[in-house]
């Protein structure tokens, strides 16, 4: 079998919530290009275990880009060099042999860190809570799915903001500590369906209320978020929830 | 509503961007007007136009509006900027913000501090000496159709007759150019007008409007000390 | 054990609707003082969490994620079934019906699948009410495509990403309950053990997953929507954190284990590229819609594949073997999931597999390209359409329909699939086996249900595809709201269940002792060891195919396992908080209990039918043949406290609707 890369990882370690934490320095040995970042990560943690360490902890779960739990700040970006994927989508074979890799977790008031690399992401779903959804109750005979004809360019729209996976890159990645674009994508999903619109003033005040609340930074449109977000989340979102909300707010009640 | 006026995040975006185009539109104004100096007749008609702006009670109850408007963007600014150095009290050890936005729109507050540090000197050579303490340059007035006239064009031959003075202006314009090709575009997308139908024109805009501008102003300091005006 | 499946009489059409006409209810003022725990929070657990509280229920509802929203339900790709027939091509409930049970290779209850096929139209309504951006076609309506096993154009999805948009659904749902406080969220918290008191489930023992400390959590009735358990082979298309622990804890305490050994091996799925592998990737069954699945007709050609002579696009037309096409000419690449992994794993034990290993056969896109690029230089009026522009213009249509999947393949492959056919291999994916359930979805323990994945009942010995959502959404939103009642109607004089009853007392105590001795093992392999060898040990001879022999090896190897593990498995103990390989400690030791008995029901079960192929049962072409004289029941096994000596209980399955036969495809 052919050797595989030698690297050298500077890894965030702490504790927990209250541990001060710093940077570690480890070596993986041996890293195959065919294996994702995660799998890397698991290599060490097998070691650190073996030795009788306490192993990195880091959240992870579906492994294929989806579930949104994958969280590491690597080399200074939000999952990683690769653009359009998670962290566990990204593989050894954008590195090469004798790299330094530092891997650290989110970083953001909004996001307190649990241990090493895993963080606490309840922020975004106290903001769904406070309004991304419809108010329909389970019955099943609201009315017939094809009754409201929706115009393609708007359901797709609206699916493009619905793929957000709620990771967090975009906290993470922002130089001002923003949740924009996570809340303008959830926002922009129900504003441009038309089952959104009976609750859509409510929901976007309720939700950017929430939003402020968490001690997340504001928008200053830098587009960084953009870049780095594993679903391609467009800055379009936030321009809508922008409009969304100033509507709700002078447009004056009927 | 007061508190969703002023308070949220959002609003506080909202005012920054209104304030913005507010006081782009007054670059606009100012940039067209201090442009007659360049009609090279001596400052006449800069002159006409400086007098119609000092004298124009519409102008006059304007130029608070402008004031006010100035210091709530610093204001605003200067609030998003603490507020968002906050939400992330502990720093990356490793950062590449390189890799996914420009500097420039990194540093707006930087930029606009620049800006409001040339902006002191600048009101102190004109603002000042026009309103309150009066001009330096001898004789203070020109006659012009019978008209007498505050000879703005010699006080301005006067103070860019320094080299340092015009070396701080150009650096000024140097910070506008950079905090425009942010500020312009980012002012529409905080206004959410920026629909991608439009998103390509407003870019175009923003693009242009920040070159021209700056490069304008510059060009009146440069050109007065080399005098290429006359 | 006496099982009593509970189905109603009356016709087949008439029972679900006779069954909600008369069962007992609960008044609203009653329902606030009846807790209900809800464990997990994917399609079945977030929609029945959602559903009971609206009712009015007072819910608690536990995940081990971070969040509800990333349960594994999110991975799932090609869509969800629901017999609308809006396409106009001839569904109808009872064929989806008809078509579950053969799919099912007739092992699964008739009642309970007509039930499911009943309400699958109400589930599209419910998600599009909830603002779930299905895809639609130019006229505004919702579009349909097909999955293996039908002739019908029924699934309805969103790209390739149909699991996520419907889990949002219920997420939000959910989160709307939350907000309201209707519903109490415990994230990061893993239900260890369930408590009964009095022969009925009262309540559970849950750890905090951060802090490490245990809970107890009472309740008028606990159900459990955590999953399958396809992580028992290590390698699979679960989600990392996908256990059986909940539900193996609850068949340890009395909930009888349906059919563990049906397992459904994926067709399409990435091949494993080397030992450093912790997880498969899925290629979503619609792929089968547009993709040709082949291997080199002429070992020459895959000798020169193997050695990267050859490319696959460079071998011509005619020494490409379509073996599905040639095999089943009337379903051809659609054939059900089973089917169609024996076939691949056929064409590849003869030496034809693609990939360095041998395990791998081509999904090829290029004449869909083609066929698509043909229609749409037609639309856009382009008549003498090159060649090139064809493809580019049918490339489009593809990434519109599957852009997501190839991007996912080609990160993990490196290799681009509209130009160079994709690579896959067979792997597990989903498991038909389950808590058993009557037909109100209780298990053998009164007071404790199973939804979704987690239970064993509409998919038979094998699921077809878009099924899988359909049930989840079905079990959570649409039936147990109704069925929990009829038990609940019991309870509404009980009032508060105290948590500090010798039962909780012994329930934690028992977890507690068992976090004690892996924490103190002082072992030296880390727990993944373990995992790994017992997933070998699964996948070679309780996969896709399977032998007395083997089977019987395999149990004889899974005892060891044990042995080491308990004697050897090292627990890092420095501290409680977020230990991360103590909660893959507990869930490694109940899989490989669980492994063991698939093993003992496999080899039971003389027959092979769906994805249970036991090679000395088979037709003389290679197709499954079962046993309906003597096989033709669940079997539901109950716990007898040693996991070596599992004892066999049957439900008979009774066909009154449907003529059982031969299953043909072709």
């Amino acid at each position: 079998m052919e050797k595989g890369m030698n690297l050298k990882l500077k890894v965030w370690r702490q504790k927990s919530t209250a541990d001060k934490g710093g940077i570690v320095d480890y070596n993986v040995n041996n890293v195959s290009p065919d294996m994702s970042f995660l799998e890397m990560i698991d290599v060490l943690n097998e070691d650190l275990v073996k030795k009788g360490d306490d192993p990195v902890a880091f959240d992870h779960d579906c492994r294929e880009g989806i579930c949104g739990m994958c969280s590491m700040f690597i080399n200074g970006e939000a999952h990683g060099p690769n653009r359009g994927v998670t962290t566990c989508q990204l593989h050894m074979r954008s590195f090469k042999d004798g790299d330094t890799v530092y891997v650290e977790p989110w970083r953001s008031e909004g996001f307190p860190v649990i241990k090493d690399l895993m963080v606490n992401r309840g922020a975004f779903d106290r903001i769904q809570q406070a309004g991304g959804f419809v108010s329909v109750n389970t019955s099943g005979r609201t009315m017939d799915a094809n009754a409201i004809p929706i115009p393609k360019e708007d359901a797709d729209k609206a699916f493009d903001a619905a793929t957000c996976i709620g990771c967090g890159a975009c906290v993470a990645t922002c130089p001002n500590g923003s949740a924009m674009l996570f809340v303008g994508a959830k926002v922009s999903q129900f504003a441009l369906l038309p089952q959104g619109q009976v609750e859509r003033k409510d929901r976007v005040l309720n939700m950017v209320k929430q939003m402020d609340e968490e001690g997340f930074g504001n928008c200053s449109n830098i587009g960084a978020c953009e870049v780095q977000c594993p679903k391609n989340i467009s800055l379009e979102v936030i321009a809508r929830m922008n409009r969304e909300y100033l509507t709700a707010n002078v447009k004056p009640e009927n | 509503m007061a508190k969703g006026l002023f308070g949220s995040s959002l609003m506080k975006k909202f005012w920054m961007s209104i304030t913005g185009l507010f006081l782009i539109s007054f670059l606009l104004v100012h940039c067209a007007l201090n442009a007659l100096i360049f009609a090279n007749d001596g400052g006449m008609l800069f002159n006409q136009g400086a007098h119609f702006m000092g004298t124009n009670i519409i102008i006059r109850t304007m130029e608070i509006v402008l004031f006010g408007g100035l210091i709530a963007h610093v204001v605003d600014g200067l609030m998003l900027f603490f507020q968002n150095r906050s939400a992330r009290p502990v720093k990356y050890a490793y950062e590449k913000p390189s890799a996914s936005s420009k500097w420039y729109s990194r540093s707006m507050a930087l930029l606009g501090t620049l800006i409001l540090l040339f902006l002191i000197l600048h009101l102190y050579h004109f603002w000042l000496r026009t309103r309150i303490t009066g001009l330096t340059v001898q004789p203070t007035h020109v006659f012009f159709e019978g008209h007498k006239l505050e000879d703005l064009y010699g006080e301005m031959k006067f103070v860019f007759s320094h080299l340092w003075v015009v070396i701080v202006y150009v650096l000024g314009c140097f910070s506008l150019f950079w905090h425009l090709l942010h500020g312009f575009r980012s002012a529409f997308q905080s206004l959410g007008l920026n629909y991608t139908k439009y998103k390509n024109g407003i870019a175009f805009c923003g693009d242009l409007f920040s070159v021209v501008i700056p490069t304008v102003f510059a060009a009146m300091p440069v050109s007065m000390y080399m005098g290429w005006v006359h | 054990m006496e099982l009593n499946s509970k189905i109603p009489d009356g016709s087949l059409d008439q029972k679900w609707t006779k069954y909600k006409g008369n069962v007992r209810l609960v008044n609203p003022a009653n329902k606030r003082s009846i807790d209900v725990i809800v464990v997990g929070t994917g399609l079945a657990g977030a929609s029945a969490a959602a559903s009971l509280a609206e009712m009015g229920y007072s819910v608690k509802a536990l995940c081990f994620q971070d969040s509800p929203r990333r349960a594994h339900s999110i991975a799932a790709q090609g869509g969800i079934n629901a017999a609308k027939n809006y396409m106009n091509d001839g569904d109808s409930t009872y064929r989806l019906f008809y078509d579950t049970i053969k799919g099912g290779d007739y092992r699964s209850r008739e009642a309970n699948v007509h039930r499911l096929a009943e309400v699958s139209a109400n589930i599209i309504d419910q998600c599009v009410a909830q603002g779930v951006p299905f895809a639609r076609d130019y006229g505004g309506l919702l579009d349909n495509r097909s999955f293996g096993g039908t002739q019908v154009s029924r699934t309805f999805y969103a790209k390739g990403q149909t699991g996520q948009q419907l889990l949002l659904g219920a997420y939000s749902a959910l989160s709307r309950q939350i907000g309201k406080g209707t519903v109490e969220m415990l994230n990061r918290h893993e239900m260890l053990d369930v408590v009964i008191v009095d022969g009925k489930a009262r309540g559970i023992i849950a750890r905090n997953l951060v802090t490490g400390e245990l809970e107890r959590h009472s309740a008028h009735a606990v159900v459990l929507c955590t999953g399958g358990y396809g992580n028992v082979f290590f390698l699979s298309t679960n989600a990392m954190g996908s256990n059986v622990t909940a539900a193996w804890r609850a068949h340890k305490r009395g909930a009888a284990f349906g059919n563990p050994c049906f397992t459904q091996i994926h067709p399409t799925c990435i091949p494993v590229s080397g030992d450093h592998q912790s997880k498969l990737t899925l290629m979503s069954e619609s792929l089968r819609n547009d993709g040709r699945i082949w291997v080199p007709k002429h070992k020459e050609d895959v000798e020169a594949i193997r050695a990267k002579r050859l490319k696959p696009q460079d071998i011509p037309e005619d020494r490409r073997d379509y073996y599905l096409e040639r095999r089943y000419p009337a379903f051809g690449n659609l054939v059900p999931r089973d089917i169609a992994s024996r076939a691949a794993k056929e064409r590849c034990d003869e030496g034809f597999g693609v990939n360095a290993t041998g395990e791998a056969v081509y999904l090829d896109f290029s004449s869909a390209i083609i066929r698509y690029g043909k229609a749409q230089a037609n639309v856009k009026g382009i008549h003498n359409a090159t060649d090139q522009q064809i493809i580019e213009l049918g490339t489009k249509v593809v990434e519109q329909k599957y852009g997501n999947l190839f991007q996912m393949y080609e990160q993990i492959v490196a290799e681009n699939p509209y130009t160079t056919p994709m690579m896959i291999y067979p792997a597990v994916h989903y498991t038909m086996g389950g808590l058993w359930v009557d037909y109100e979805l209780m298990t053998s323990v009164p007071g404790l249900y199973a939804c979704g994945e987690a239970n064993f009942s509409d998919h038979g010995a094998n699921r077809l595809g878009a099924s899988a959502l359909m049930q989840g959404l079905a079990d959570g939103y649409f039936v147990l709201p109704y069925t929990i009642g009829n038990y609940l109607a019991d309870e509404i004089r009980t009032g508060k269940i105290s948590t500090q009853s010798p039962e909780f007392e012994e329930a934690e105590k028992n977890v507690r002792k068992q976090i004690d001795s892996l924490l103190n093992n002082n072992g030296t392999e880390p727990v993944d060891h373990y995992h790994r060898r017992l997933g070998k040990v699964m996948w070679n001879e309780c996969g896709m195919a399977r032998t007395e022999k083997g089977l019987k090896w395999a149990i004889a190897e899974i005892q060891q396992i044990r042995k080491e593990f308990y004697a050897n498995a090292r627990v890092p103990n420095q501290s409680l908080y977020m230990n991360t390989e103590l909660a893959k400690a507990l869930r490694v030791a109940d899989f490989i209990d669980l492994g063991e008995l698939m093993c003992w029901d496999a080899l039971n079960r003389n027959e092979s039918c769906g994805g249970h192929f036991r090679e000395e049962y088979q037709t003389e072409d290679g197709e499954a043949l079962r046993d309906d004289e003597n096989f033709k029941y669940v079997s539901a096994w109950e716990w007898s406290g040693d996991p070596s000596a599992p004892k066999l209980n049957k439900e008979e399955l009774i066909y009154e609707n449907i003529k059982v036969q031969q299953r043909s495809y072709k």
